[in-house]
């Protein structure tokens, strides 16, 4: 890796963001817009006493789900783009390295998340009263990890479409999994075994635990720091796998 | 002859088929060597081998003195495909300043190459708003832009018009008077004129290597076009 090439890849994808500002206002305003028909929904359900109000816990999930979605199908896309247009084969004909440009896109993208969870944040916290325990920083920090972690997983998924067709049909197939067995429906240990199993094994259902610690705890917990760090290596992961699809030669 | 390019036996297969049949050749330092040939004949297949981005079967390229696709080679060979490969959603200026950054040159270098290219008026435009001759001269300044001692340059004068496709062999010729090896592939044969050597393939083979004079005496013929007919129908002759 090389620290300047690194560096001019995150501006190139973040420039290439910004000259696209649909795009922009629609990451910026769309969670908040569906923040707020969560709010309506469930409105007038009243909780459980003693647990926290449903849009509470719904919401804040979903605060790590918004990332996760749109910037896995925003990366998929735009690696797919590189393929498909020549430039990644333009790019690994000079000295850039393959981790300069998957670094670059989980920088630039992890970021585009950020900003993303930081607006939902502030709706969510200042408009409809969400209430956590712990920091609304601490939850924008897991939103971000949770964007890192799309990334690398579009970035690994692209190698294997070769239309954008195909690249938008991992959506279902890799995030849906994840949202279904993440806990946010059925916590884990009410499912069947072999179905917490599989949801022990999807890295989204630490982001989820992280984010109902948060929930929960005014400080933040071992368990919590335990789950960023799987989630942030099950993302290193992917990224390697991502490395090991790019091939300087080709047929 | 010192060559920057040397390829000995060369064979590639794609899919079914063999693109290359064992081409031998070499690129002169110094030089723009014309690489010419129908649509379809492995031009690009030749070129890519060169950069180092294609899968050979056998046979040997060898670039500047290393085996191609070494990675200290990355710094050294500068290659525009054929469809302009460049992004869409940024300016002339910001792509020319990405790929000036990846070759370790700066915004000068960048926006000088935006000017040789003749966009220098276009050079705050988004790729995507230009036409298609502009796009492939925004590609060509981002293969330019690191002053690389190879250019490996694929159809680089497709739909310009005649005063910048002048423009741009003069450019050509400028380089290799300052020392850089040029390989530039055409398919239109008044282009093969402007050339210091000539390499014409066709379904894979070599049909010639040698300076347009030679060729045309060795045919007897001025037109280049009517000589590269005699030479293929000389090779299928043979070859029955």
């Amino acid at each position: 890796m090389n620290g300047r090439i690194l560096a001019a890849t995150t501006g190139r994808i973040l420039r290439q963001l910004r000259h696209d500002r649909r795009t922009v206002a629609l990451l910026v305003v769309v969670p908040s817009v569906l923040l707020t028909l969560v709010y309506f929904m469930y409105v007038d359900q009243p909780a459980p006493p003693g647990a926290p109000s449903t849009f509470d816990r719904v919401a804040l999930i979903m605060l790590g789900f918004f990332p996760f979605i749109i910037m896995f199908l925003v990366t998929s896309i735009a690696m797919l783009r590189e393929r498909t247009t020549g430039t990644l084969e333009r790019l690994l004909t000079t000295p850039l390295g393959k981790l300069d440009l998957l670094f670059g896109y989980g920088i630039a993208f992890g970021l585009a998340g950020v900003l993303q969870s930081t607006v939902a944040s502030v709706v969510a916290y200042q408009v409809f009263g969400l209430e956590t325990a712990g920091s609304a920083w601490l939850v924008v920090l897991i939103a971000g990890v949770n964007a890192v972690l799309a990334v690398a997983l579009g970035l690994f998924c692209s190698a294997f479409a070769r239309t954008e067709f195909q690249a938008v049909q991992f959506m279902p197939v890799v995030v849906a999994p994840q949202l279904l067995l993440c806990g946010l429906f059925v916590p884990p240990d009410q499912m069947a075994g072999w179905l917490q199993a599989v949801s022990d094994a999807l890295p989204l259902s630490y982001a989820v635990e992280a984010l109902q610690e948060v929930g929960a705890h005014a400080e933040p917990t071992g368990t919590m720091w335990r789950d960023v760090a799987i989630v942030t290596g099950a993302a290193v992961a992917a990224l390697v796998l991502a490395a090991a699809t790019l091939r300087r030669r080709s047929g | 002859m010192d060559d920057a390019v040397s390829v000995r036996e060369l064979v590639v297969d794609r899919g079914e088929g063999r693109v290359l049949h064992g081409i031998t050749c070499g690129v002169p330092r110094g030089t723009v060597t014309g690489l010419l040939g129908p649509s379809g004949s492995g031009k690009t297949t030749l070129m890519r081998a060169v950069v180092g981005v294609q899968t050979v079967g056998s046979g040997a390229v060898d670039v500047l003195g290393r085996p191609a696709g070494s990675a200290d080679l990355r710094r050294r060979v500068g290659y525009l495909t054929q469809a302009p490969s460049v992004y869409a959603d940024l300016t002339v200026r910001e792509n020319a300043r990405y790929f000036a950054v990846l070759q370790g040159r700066g915004r000068a270098e960048a926006d000088r190459a935006v000017t040789d290219v003749g966009l220098g008026k276009a050079a705050d435009q988004l790729v995507g708003t230009l036409s298609g001759g502009q796009r492939s001269r925004a590609s060509l300044a981002c293969a330019l832009v690191g002053e690389p001692e190879l250019v490996v340059l694929d159809e680089p004068t497709v739909g310009q018009d005649p005063v910048l496709r002048a423009d741009l062999w003069a450019r050509f010729h400028a380089m290799a008077a300052a020392g850089t090896t040029l390989l530039v592939s055409s398919h239109v044969m008044d282009e093969a004129a402007r050339c210091d050597r000539l390499l014409l393939i066709r379904e894979g083979r070599l049909v010639a290597d040698d300076t347009p004079a030679a060729v045309r005496a060795a045919t007897g013929t001025d037109d280049l076009e009517e000589a590269f007919l005699r030479l293929i129908r000389d090779a299928e002759g043979e070859a029955r």
